[in-house]
């Protein structure tokens, strides 16, 4: 572990194999970044060959067998593989940051929960080349998907296994953190809002993840040794699957709306240079969604029979969240209320976000009304409603903290100009996409059509749509050159770059050296970075300690290997039903990786590192010039 | 906000709503256009929601554009420091209460009507002779089409559903195979078809659908759970009739009863589906459900062909010949020797002929 050599110039060998053993949570930000970003073009790309097939009825542009493919593909890939990772990215980047710490509690789970993503996620996109990827939807009903032929199924439930994992780790690994590493002075009720909700997300994946481990568990034993679990001809039952998809599936919108809101109540005080309006009552809000998340699953399957009974408590606890909800919405209005809002990049997709999730927000609760939800279920009107709150709500966030974070991330900013020509394309699409779709779920139209005839009046709303699908693809891209632009524009290398920062993490001069703090900062109150800003400290922290030798984690190619392992293995799992001769092997060999690497980490005694105070002065002046970070 | 509760009453956004969203999609399909007391009272619904709703994101972007209109940085000067107000309290009880109330006007409608469509226990009641006094019809949802079983009358039919006006019709639902969802949008929501147990609801039919869509005369029904490749192509089609004209069907269909085709005929088209068919399609309507494909006692009344295709003598060749291109995944390709041009033509021509309406 070199350490001083922050800006020599690497070769690319050196930079793979330091992004596969890194354990600093900025590099696995920006790998959670880069990957996520992989995952969303991909599954974007996915939908807009769906939507040139519906652009006209009738059309023969993509056949019914891989359109399954795709919607399946399209959901799964952008909820578990694209949204999750993006905000870990930011989570990763931002969290330690922001409650002063050097890293997360755990620095080598934290690259074991990366690689295992990135490995399932790989694995469940081989399907496209080995034989087919799943057709089940990304909800994956048991009776389809055990009906289902061929191997993609089977890639859904090893892929979501291995990537689920890495998740689960990741989030126990943020719990831990802010629990614990918090810098003196940051109390609870001092965290800033995106700490919080990264709280509350992680908790509900502890939570939510389990049961669809054992969920997907059983089906993977169903596929490969017939255990019958939802085969109802053999004492099994598919509605259980059903339900354990939803307890787990029902959070995970709240685990991925939350961090968003979060996002947004960053960035909204910020540019309206006002403090966030009502913090214990979002952060009350924040931990009531949470909780009622979990208590709402079975409103995805009021059409299921059920009965009365269940549909109407269900229903009316689904409506009961609207009241956190409202609560954050008029939260943020209050805090630009009153403030002096500057128009800039990540402020417009915060301004653009508010109506579009109200919108979104509002269908929902239409939705809860059980009776009503009868005719909603399952037509195109839920697919607009869900849109509406994960493009309207999540990836506005995604794109704003793109713009928000890059200095941060990458010691560089976004182009305003391409920015704003990026929001209003993207912008304008999602609503020409989206906003007729309620129309046509209500005109009848079913969801996961891979066709539709002419003369049942649907025809115009989905060439809409789909020109609405093209401008978002095109806002994409514009922002991927954006991203790719910024590569050769001029390092920003200051401190608080949008000048009204208020948390911790923008009292940091950019590029930020590995340790984060040379001095862990003493935390005096909400908005720590203004406050000190308010006093005129220049440095932008009071320091807890006195500069000392910090100690730091070495790096370690184990926890990809660990992954590696399982990767492998889940090939010889894969095939084990076929009754190939190489299945055992393969899985033995795989998961003797995987050991083999947790023994070694086990008996191995990795301590880490001190840093000496010498060289931290030296890395400063080499960051920051003479004098260091002042 | 509360100034702005008040300005805004409920009714003429209810009332400008029900306009706009009336004249939305085609009467034999659209949940705007409801025909039926299910469809109704769930339009009925769909109005109170998004009238409420519509208000909120008003009141909502209201605010919000207002907000974002006064507090520019270019109108307040770069140097504009703003005060710091950390919360308030009567602001965060407006609104935590008014939602609040807000749902409570919505969830008393909810309740009632979940209960209300849950109940079906009239299905059981019985006359004095022991007869159900309700009809009901067991749906079969199968790998991609519907049987529908009348068991009073010991009938079965396939891909077209018959039923009265104007009164109570039940449903069991069941699917053969994996989960489908029967959905007629405008008579009213669906319910799932699951594969381990039945589910039973019931809709009401007000309107004959003799005179829908330019003399097509059939409500539009769907499958609305993914089932496979073909899902979007397992649609089904509902005749409404008065009660009068529902009887004369039942008995043309109870007369039905023993007819097969006879693999010695000298009707080639008969010949050949005695011979290829029969196995999976029965030609009389009287037989038990079940059957590994659709009856076809009716086929020559039919709107479409395979559910969707328009019904032709053409379309009925070409999905003989090959089904595998029509409907993906179905599980009748391969299922029959191939046959001959002319084989498949006098087959078409024998299906053209069955009828209980002409």
């Amino acid at each position: 572990m070199s350490s001083v050599a922050v800006t020599k110039k690497k070769g690319v060998g050196a930079v793979i194999w330091d992004y596969l053993t890194t354990v600093d949570h900025k590099k696995l930000a920006v790998l959670y970044l880069f990957s996520g970003l992989l995952f969303f073009a991909i599954a974007g790309f996915e939908a807009l060959l769906m939507r040139i097939q519906l652009m006209f009825p009738n059309s023969d542009f993509i056949s019914a067998g891989t359109f399954n493919e795709l919607l399946t593909m399209h959901g799964t890939t952008m909820l578990f593989l694209a949204a999750t990772p993006l905000l870990f990215a930011f989570m990763n980047m931002v969290v330690p940051l922001q409650i002063g710490a050097r890293d997360v509690a755990f620095p080598f789970l934290n690259s074991l929960g990366f690689w295992l993503f990135f490995l399932g996620a790989t694995f469940l996109h081989l399907s496209f080349f080995m034989g087919g990827a799943p057709d089940a939807g990304w909800t994956s009903y048991a009776s389809l998907s055990l009906y289902s032929p061929g191997h993609g199924i089977d890639f859904y439930v090893l892929g979501l296994q291995i990537s689920g994992a890495g998740t689960l780790i990741s989030a126990i690994n943020f719990i831990v953190t802010i629990i614990t590493m918090r810098a003196p002075g940051m109390t609870f009720m001092r965290l800033p809002l995106f700490t919080w909700t990264t709280l509350i997300s992680s908790t509900l994946i502890l939570f939510a993840f389990p049961p669809l481990t054992v969920g997907l568990f059983l089906m993977l034993v169903d596929r490969m040794f017939d255990a019958n679990f939802f085969d109802h001809t053999m004492g099994g039952n598919t509605i259980i699957w059903e339900h354990l998809f939803w307890i787990f599936g029902h959070p995970e919108v709240y685990i991925l709306i939350l961090p968003a809101f979060g996002l947004f109540s960053e960035i909204i005080p910020v540019f309206a240079r006002k403090r966030l309006f009502g913090y214990s009552s979002m952060v009350f809000a924040t931990i009531l969604i949470g909780f009622l998340g979990f208590m709402v699953w079975a409103h995805h399957m009021f059409t299921v029979g059920l009965g009365a009974t269940a549909n109407a408590i269900f229903a009316i606890a689904t409506m009961a969240i609207a009241v956190p909800t409202g609560m954050k919405v008029f939260n943020w209005i209050l805090t630009i209320w009153g403030g002096s809002i500057k128009v800039t990049v990540p402020m417009i997709y915060a301004l653009g976000f508010i109506p579009s999730f109200v919108a979104g927000g509002v269908t929902g609760v239409m939705q809860a009304t059980a009776p009503l939800d009868y005719q909603l279920h399952d037509s195109y009107f839920i697919v607009a409603h869900f849109h509406y709150v994960i493009v309207g709500g999540i990836v506005t966030a995604i794109f704003a903290s793109f713009h928000f974070y890059w200095p941060l991330l990458f010691n560089r900013a976004l182009n305003e100009k391409l920015g704003y020509l990026t929001f209003w394309i993207f912008f304008t699409g999602f609503h020409l996409t989206f906003f007729v779709q309620h129309f046509l779920g209500l005109m009848g139209m079913p969801r996961r059509v891979f066709t539709y005839m002419e003369g049942q009046g649907w025809d115009l709303f989905n060439f809409i749509s789909s020109i609405g699908a093209i401008m978002m693809a095109v806002g994409v891209l514009l922002m991927v050159v954006n991203m790719l632009l910024s590569i050769k524009s001029k390092p920003v290398n200051c401190r608080d770059y949008w000048g009204d920062g208020r948390s911790l993490e923008w009292a940091i001069q950019t590029p930020i050296p590995f340790y984060n703090f040379k001095q862990l900062p003493l935390i005096r109150g909400f908005d720590a970075y203004w406050i000190e800003k308010q006093e005129g400290n220049t440095e932008g922290m009071t320091y807890a300690e006195p500069l000392g030798d910090i100690h730091m984690p070495n790096n370690s190619i184990l926890p990809f290997i660990m992954s590696l392992g399982l990767f492998i293995a889940a090939f010889g799992a894969l095939y084990h039903p076929d009754g190939v001769s190489w299945s055992i092997p393969v899985m033995v060999i795989g998961l003797g990786i995987t050991v083999l690497a947790m023994i070694i980490r086990s008996v191995k005694d990795d301590l880490g590192y001190h840093l000496h105070k010498e060289e931290i002065l030296a890395i400063e002046e080499e960051l920051y010039g003479k004098g260091g970070n002042n | 906000m509360k100034k702005g509760l008040k300005k805004w009453s409920l009714f003429p956004v209810l009332a400008a709503l029900a306009v706009v969203l009336s004249g939305c999609g085609e009467e034999y399909i659209s949940a705007l256009r409801p025909s039926g007391a299910v469809g109704k009272e769930q339009f009925n619904l769909l109005l109170l929601a998004a009238s409420i709703m519509t208000l909120v994101v008003v009141v909502v972007s209201v605010l919000y554009l207002v907000a974002f209109a006064k507090f520019r940085r270019s109108k307040l000067g770069e140097d504009y420091m703003p005060k710091q107000v950390e919360g308030s309290h009567t602001l965060e009880t407006i609104w935590t209460v008014i939602p609040i109330i807000l749902l409570l006007i919505l969830s008393v409608p909810t309740i009632l009507a979940t209960y209300k469509f849950a109940d079906v226990s009239a299905m059981d009641e019985v006359d004095e002779n022991g007869d159900p006094k309700a009809l009901t019809i067991n749906v079969t949802a199968k790998l991609y089409w519907w049987e529908f079983e009348y068991p009073q009358y010991g009938i079965v039919t396939a891909q077209e559903l018959v039923v009265p006006t104007n009164e109570k019709v039940y449903f069991n639902l069941k699917a053969a195979d994996v989960k489908h969802s029967f959905w007629i949008p405008a008579i009213g929501g669906k319910m799932d078809t699951n594969v381990e147990n039945v589910n039973k609801f019931y809709l009401v039919f007000d309107k004959e659908s003799a005179g829908l869509n330019d003399g097509e005369g059939v409500w539009y029904g769907k499958c609305a759970e993914l089932c496979g490749p073909s899902h979007a192509l397992m649609d089904f089609k509902v005749k409404s009739l008065n009660r009068d004209d529902f009887d004369a069907w039942v008995a043309a269909m109870k007369a039905t009863e023993g007819k097969t085709a006879s693999a010695d005929s000298t009707d080639l088209g008969e010949r050949t589906f005695a011979q290829n068919c029969l196995g999976c399609h029965a030609v009389s309507a009287v037989t038990p459900a079940g059957a590994a494909g659709p009856n076809l006692a009716t086929f020559g009344d039919r709107n479409r062909v395979a559910g969707y295709l328009e019904h032709t003598k053409e379309n009925v060749e070409a999905w003989i010949k090959d089904p595998e291109k029509y409907k993906p995944g179905n599980l009748m390709t391969g299922k029959y020797k191939e046959l001959t041009d002319e084989e498949i033509s006098a087959v078409a021509d024998y299906l053209l002929g069955l009828s209980v309406e002409k």
